[in-house]
């Protein structure tokens, strides 16, 4: 294998190579002009030549690890990071390395068509280094989705969760998805400074929307409801689903010495009967005026 | 027992035991477990994992569907390489903890599941076995 004669090339039609390559990329339908303007692509291919051909001319094995290569190592990480942020698909991320494979091996088709035997073995070559390019930035290009994606779950979990008040001296916490320590910390703190401000006597704690009901979530939920009655107010869990009930259940959790309904309609009944107020159906007699205009 | 479909996961941070009641919740919808059904396996994944991250320091989580007959079943392998549990009877028991939880993790796990299988041992990390039927 001759890196030479790769280099060669490259450097001899580096300009026409850099304008198929990019057009090839186009006609793949990889180019995402939504995404990324064509005069950035054309750089992106000019410089990954420009790296490619150096580290040909140094580096004498397609071994991509090896220090020659850091310089177009790094281009493609860069590459597919940013790729991978923007939007691209995984097939439009590596179709950008593969396209080179089209415009290379016409140039070596036509200045080898002499030599069979020595074009096939050099298109052997840069097929499996690109291949090689290519792998490289599809594995980047996955890890930078998995940060993306963890990103975003560290983003869910700070999710704020609002303390609404539902009535003077009733306030009800809506939790929502995962209880985790860190998040049912920060809806402890933001809860029990608005049962101060408010001078709340009921909180109801609606777990709705929490989706499972672990030992863990139970013991946040326990915690949470020890230290309001610490400060004078008094707890309601509400919305345990059946599934949940049951599940409490075997899981051997206590959670009699809590005040639980079904509903959050259901609790706030019982947070106005605390509060010695009731809800009456309006009839003629007591009915208020109709306010103007409905 | 057919092996019909085997996913794997690793387990290092909290966000992923959050991912692994997420693929369970998926795969036992999947089996047509029912919601209580549903509920009671992911729960019981739930405890699980979350012991393999807090106590065994991390590990990965095997997740199996089954079918044996017309009965269609998740089979889940939670293992670590911790530093193990001396005493599994003691770490069953209801209220026991090393932690700070409520010590209803592994004795609620094996009540919402249908077969349990625990091998621990000092220094050679923790397996946990959980299968459920529908």
């Amino acid at each position: 294998m001759s890196d030479t004669q790769l280099h060669d090339l490259i450097s001899r039609h580096e300009v026409d190579l850099q304008a198929e390559w990019a057009k090839a990329i186009t006609s793949a339908g990889s180019a995402r002009e939504d995404l990324m303007k064509p005069e950035e692509l054309r750089l992106q291919c000019s410089d990954l030549l420009r790296r490619l051909r150096q580290a040909l001319k140094h580096g004498g094995t397609h071994d991509l690890t090896g220090p020659e290569w850091k310089e177009v190592r790094e281009m493609l990480v860069g590459v597919s990071r940013t790729r991978a942020s923007q939007g691209f698909t995984p097939s439009e991320t590596a179709n950008f390395v593969f396209s080179l494979k089209e415009p290379l091996f016409q140039r070596l088709r036509s200045e080898l068509s002499a030599k069979p035997a020595q074009l096939a073995e050099e298109t052997w070559s840069a097929s499996t280094l690109i291949d090689k390019m290519g792998l490289l930035t599809m594995e980047t290009f996955q890890q930078a989705r998995e940060d993306v994606i963890r990103r975003q779950q560290e983003a869910m979990l700070e999710l704020s969760t609002p303390v609404v008040k539902l009535w003077d001296g009733i306030l009800a916490l809506p939790l929502i998805g995962t209880l985790d320590s860190a998040r049912t910390q920060v809806v402890m703190e933001s809860l029990l400074q608005r049962v101060v401000a408010e001078g709340t006597v009921v909180v109801i704690l609606d777990i709705t929307g929490v989706p499972t009901v672990d030992t863990l979530v139970a013991q946040h939920l326990l915690k949470t409801v020890t230290a309001a009655r610490l400060m004078g107010t008094d707890c309601i869990i509400s919305g345990i689903r059946p599934q949940i009930a049951q599940t409490i259940v075997h899981l051997g959790v206590d959670l009699t010495s809590v005040i639980t309904k079904a509903s959050l309609a259901d609790a706030f009944k019982i947070a106005l009967a605390r509060r010695n107020l009731m809800v009456v159906k309006r009839t003629a007699a007591v009915a208020a005026p109709v306010p103007a205009g409905v | 027992m057919p092996l019909t479909k085997c996913e794997t996961l690793a387990i290092r941070a909290e966000a992923d035991v959050v991912l692994v009641r997420q693929a369970v919740r998926k795969l036992a919808i999947e089996q047509g477990f029912g919601l209580v059904e549903q509920t009671k396996i992911v729960t019981a994944a739930s405890e699980i994992a979350r012991n393999t991250l807090d106590y065994g320091g991390g590990g990965e989580a095997v997740l199996e569907c089954h079918t044996d007959g017309i009965r269609k079943g998740l089979r889940l392998v939670f293992s670590d390489q911790g530093p193990g549990i001396k005493d599994i009877g003691q770490a069953m028991r209801d209220g026991f903890t090393t932690g700070g939880g409520l010590g209803h993790g592994l004795g609620g796990a094996k009540r919402l599941v249908e077969e349990f299988d625990i091998v621990s041992a000092p220094g050679s990390g923790t397996r946990v076995t959980l299968v459920r039927w529908k």
